[in-house]
């Protein structure tokens, strides 16, 4: 644990620690493009050049390592004067392209140049060295040339995080250019990230491209739900529409990357199939509901089955796509007011689908260790025989699209034999049009839960912005319908059916939001 | 000194074949090393000659292969840079392609010295020449026994290996040279860790240029005192001198370390070309300060350079003659370095073209009032900022040609051009070379 001085301030940082971090921890910014914490060392684009006392020659703050008594200095005029002349370099051969840059607005060497630089060129545009614009090197990305300042990050990032090795650099002085290897495409399942290193507005995503100016864009901290591992990614919206997903780092769960099918799936989330109302279907036409009329028709069927045939006759799913919060209402729901009823979860995932050893999980779901820590049963398979026997009356589905799971025509065949089905899902899918009521509830970018990770590592996914107006928070729905099944008081807020959990269940005892803060908490065994 | 040590196949026909060169003393020195002393005794009489560095840098060798860790459990490698491109410069290729056993033997010794069984010549790829002699050399030293398993019944073995580059300046850096042969892009390493502790495959590696290891030999033959009383105490031994430019007979000089300027231009090789008057001296190859006339005295050794201003470097001594446009031979030189910055960090890569561009506005018109001092400015941001010191070879040539010509750079400014335009002397490089600078010769 060396303490240091750097700018007057003494420090005391981890061992191994570079100045970048270590100034970072006393809350100086050294100023860098080359330097990235999940790669390894470049040292190329001299941006960090500090003077070390003692040492003649300024030196990289991102390959020298904190050491004791080391006396630093990071703003003094010789330092500001490395730092503006660098400026100049990066800044002689680069376009005037910000009106049109994607990065403008989150581009380094604008906001360097603010900091450090103000100074004119003294290049005439004219004599600029020109690069290859717009090249399209794989399914998500595009390059600019003209736009690199040969940082390399994304040359080591295929090199290090991905070992697929598709880019490098070519050329010589200042003609270098980054590119792609001949034959080769950034085609691999993480191709997305470079786009997000890139300090500069070198490599664009294909899908953002033009969509928004980032300074419009608010940003909230959530979870990928696309697999069981549960990346951190910052959901970038502006006025209820989702425009990306990046990667929030976490060192315990995806370090500072996300792959690009999850990176991928915030178009899910504006689908036109969503559904934004409750629908009852009434002599085979779907009529609008008040929310009201939609829920008390399904308890009041729920009951009516209860009282008549008998809760067993209930079968009830909720996927592994559900929050801990619904999933824990849900089997509320079931065991207070439908004692008997059959109730499972459901943690389906193709069984081609894909995975590595990396981040992306063969369970494609993300909570299918919160459901079994909640002791909810993920053997589904008595509800779908006792529903394909023709035993069931009901079957609730939550989040749940079983014409996907067990095929379109095993839930033709179903639901004809079992009398009410009722979804509550966020899409309109095959499984949703063979239903009697329709809840339509809020994605998860809509509303605030916990997951938990293939690692048990439970994680808070937090509400961007509120959901469509008939559309309610899933806790929020499953709150009603457990008043109206079984006279509970609602719960105020997801963090409320949290406290809940937290004093009911074992696993999740010891728990709050705030405890799980930021980067999630590991379950308890 | 009239003996020739390191250019002795001047002196003996056909050295390069395994017989002549035995005949000749060769591989006694190697056999001496591996069958009756300690690699510590080696190390030891090479500190104790003082043998420094002939690349450029001249840092003590012995010193050098004693940074290397004691008791790792990995191998240790000896990596030969022959890479020699730097222009003015083309010392080493006499060794390589004339006289390559003395280079082999030299590894041997420092091999043996160091603990390494597998050695590598990082040879340039243009030289054909010497890549195909080594290649001839290093057969018939396997064929002798003297390489491989058990060499001279010693039970130490080493290989060596000719490695051939593929073509850049930066190849010639020593750990732009490491990645080069580990199959990767040249870019020099950021350090630490340095070669010694992290080199080539990530072990412990001692490079040594050409010339230095065929010094090794001598040392070993006739003793660390010997060597040391060649020249000035500290850094002795023969020395390589390469003459190109305006000079009668341009070529390689083998003369002891500390032979004055002088001497070397107007006696050995001959004088100006045309009785015409010095301008100034590049003395160590293109990357470093000019000497001007007056500076001719300076005895041409590390410290005695290094004191006068300006640095051995590699000993690749330009002459230019008072007919020479100076704004015309930087150019050239800029182009030079313009053309081989690897482009890893930015000073460099941007520096490089921007001081090009710039001196070709000035040489060919259309340069700013200012320009003159820009390239002042442009050559400190460069210098002591970047990985390697390829940007500081480009900045020092900047810094001397203007300082201490820059009337002449004023005088291009004023008159939008060079005003010797069309004289065949303002162009100190061969007419239709193209757009390489040659400075051999």
């Amino acid at each position: 644990m060396p303490t240091l001085e750097i700018d007057g301030k003494q420090v005391t940082v981890a061992d191994g620690m570079n100045l970048i971090q270590a100034a970072e921890q006393a809350g100086i910014e050294i100023p860098h493009y080359c330097y990235h914490p999940g790669l390894t060392i470049a040292g190329n684009c001299r941006m960090c050049l500090v003077e070390i006392e003692k040492m003649p020659k300024l030196q990289i703050a991102c390959n020298t390592r904190a050491t004791e008594g080391m006396v630093v200095r990071t703003q003094n005029e010789r330092v500001k004067s490395v730092r503006a002349s660098v400026l100049e370099f990066l800044l002689l051969n680069h376009p005037i392209d910000c009106p049109i840059c994607d990065q403008a607005g989150e581009c380094k060497l604008q906001d360097y140049y603010m900091d450090y630089d103000l100074q004119h060129s003294r290049v005439p545009v004219e004599e600029k060295v020109h690069k290859g614009k717009a090249i399209d090197i794989g399914p998500l990305v595009m390059l600019d040339q003209e736009r690199c300042i040969l940082c390399t990050r994304c040359v080591r990032f295929v090199d290090e995080v991905t070992k697929t090795s598709e880019l490098g650099v070519f050329e010589r002085g200042d003609h270098c250019q980054i590119d792609l290897f001949p034959g080769s495409r950034l085609d691999n399942p993480y191709s997305g990230n470079v786009v997000d290193i890139c300090p500069v507005g070198a490599l664009t995503n294909k899908d953002f491209r033009f969509q928004a100016r980032v300074w419009y864009l608010d940003h909230t901290p959530s979870l990928c739900i696309t697999c069981a591992t549960g990346c951190n990614i910052d959901v970038h919206h502006r006025r209820g529409q989702v425009y990306r997903f990046r990667p929030r780092e976490n060192d315990a769960v995806n370090k500072y990357w996300i792959c690009d099918e999850g990176r991928a799936s915030y178009k899910s989330l504006h689908s036109e199939r969503r559904l934004l109302r409750p629908m009852l279907r009434e002599h085979e036409q779907w009529t609008t509901a008040p929310a009201e009329d939609a829920q008390a028709r399904v308890i009041r069927h729920l009951q009516e089955i209860r009282d008549g045939a008998g809760a067993d006759r209930i079968g009830a799913l909720i996927s592994a796509h559900a929050s801990n919060e619904e999933a824990y209402l849900f089997t509320r729901l079931f065991r207070d007011a439908f004692p008997g009823s059959k109730l499972a979860g459901l943690s389906w995932s193709p069984a081609d689908a894909f995975h590595d050893d990396f981040l992306i999980d063969a369970d494609k779901n993300p909570n299918t260790n919160g459901l079994r820590a909640l002791g909810l049963s993920l053997d589904a398979s008595e509800i779908v025989r006792a529903a394909e026997a023709g035993e069931l009356k009901a079957l609730v589905l939550w989040r749940t699209d079983l014409a996907r799971s067990q095929g379109e025509t095993w839930l033709e065949r179903v639901a004809e034999k079992v009398d009410f089905i009722a979804v509550m899902d966020t899409d309109g899918h095959a499984t949703a049009e063979a239903a009697d009521v329709l809840l339509p509830i809020a994605t998860f970018v809509e509303t605030t839960g916990t997951f938990t990770n293939r690692a048990r590592r439970i994680q808070l996914a937090r509400q961007a912005f509120i959901p469509p107006a008939e559309v309610q928070e899933g806790w929020e729905l499953l709150s009603h319908l457990l008043r109206r099944a079984a006279g509970a008081d609602l719960y105020a807020s997801a963090q409320s059916v949290f406290a809940d959990i937290a004093a009911k269940v074992p696993a999740f005892s010891a728990l709050d939001y705030a405890t799980i803060g930021l980067h999630g908490a590991e379950l308890s065994a | 000194m009239t003996e020739k040590i390191l250019l002795r196949h001047e002196d003996v026909p056909n050295l390069r074949r395994i017989d002549v060169y035995e005949a000749d003393g060769g591989y006694r020195a190697a056999r001496k090393a591996v069958t009756e002393m300690q690699p510590t005794q080696v190390t030891e009489e090479v500190k104790d000659s003082g043998l420094r560095g002939r690349g450029g840098a001249g840092f003590p060798t012995g010193v050098k292969w004693g940074f290397l860790p004691k008791g790792s459990t990995k191998p240790t490698y000896l990596l030969c840079n022959a890479d020699e491109s730097e222009p003015g410069t083309f010392k080493d290729r006499q060794i390589l392609e004339q006289n390559p056993h003395l280079l082999l033997e030299g590894m041997m010794i420092a091999a043996y010295a160091i603990g390494c069984h597998t050695a590598y010549i990082y040879i340039r790829g243009e030289m054909v020449l010497g890549a195909k002699r080594l290649e001839e050399a290093r057969a018939e030293a396997y064929a002798c026994g003297y390489l491989g398993k058990n060499i001279f019944g010693s039970g130490y073995d080493l290989d060596i290996h000719v490695h051939r580059g593929a073509g850049a300046y930066i190849c010639g850096e020593e750990t732009g040279l490491i990645e080069s042969l580990e199959g990767k892009r040249a870019y020099p390493r950021v350090k630490p860790p340095f070669p010694a502790t992290y080199g080539v495959f990530g072990c412990p590696t001692i490079v040594n240029n050409v010339e230095t290891l065929a010094c090794v030999v001598p040392i070993l033959n006739r003793g660390a005192k010997w060597f040391k009383a060649i020249g000035p105490e500290k850094g002795p031994g023969p020395k390589l001198y390469c003459v190109s430019g305006h000079v009668n007979r341009p070529g390689v000089y083998e003369l002891p370390m500390g032979t004055p300027l002088r001497e070397i231009i107007y006696e050995h090789a001959g004088g100006i070309l045309g009785g015409k008057q010095l301008k100034a001296v590049i003395p160590g190859g293109s990357s470093v300060p000019l000497f001007m006339p007056d500076q001719l005295d300076t005895p041409m050794d590390f410290d005695s350079v290094a004191k006068a201003g300006s640095l051995l470097g590699s000993c690749g001594i330009i002459v230019m003659d008072e007919d020479t446009c100076m704004v015309r031979a930087l150019q050239i030189i800029a182009r030079f370095y313009h053309h081989e910055s690897c482009g890893q960090c930015t000073p460099c890569r941007e520096g490089t073209g921007w001081l090009h561009r710039l001196l070709s506005h000035l040489e060919d018109g259309g340069a700013d009032s200012k320009d003159v001092e820009l390239l002042l400015q442009i050559a400190d941001n460069m210098m002591g900022n970047t990985v390697c010191v390829l940007a500081d070879a480009a900045a020092m040539p900047v810094k001397s040609f203007v300082s201490k010509f820059r009337g002449e750079f004023e005088e291009h400014l004023r008159l939008g051009g060079c005003p010797l335009k069309r004289s065949p002397h303002s162009d100190p490089t061969p007419r239709g070379e193209g757009e390489r600078l040659h400075a051999h010769t």
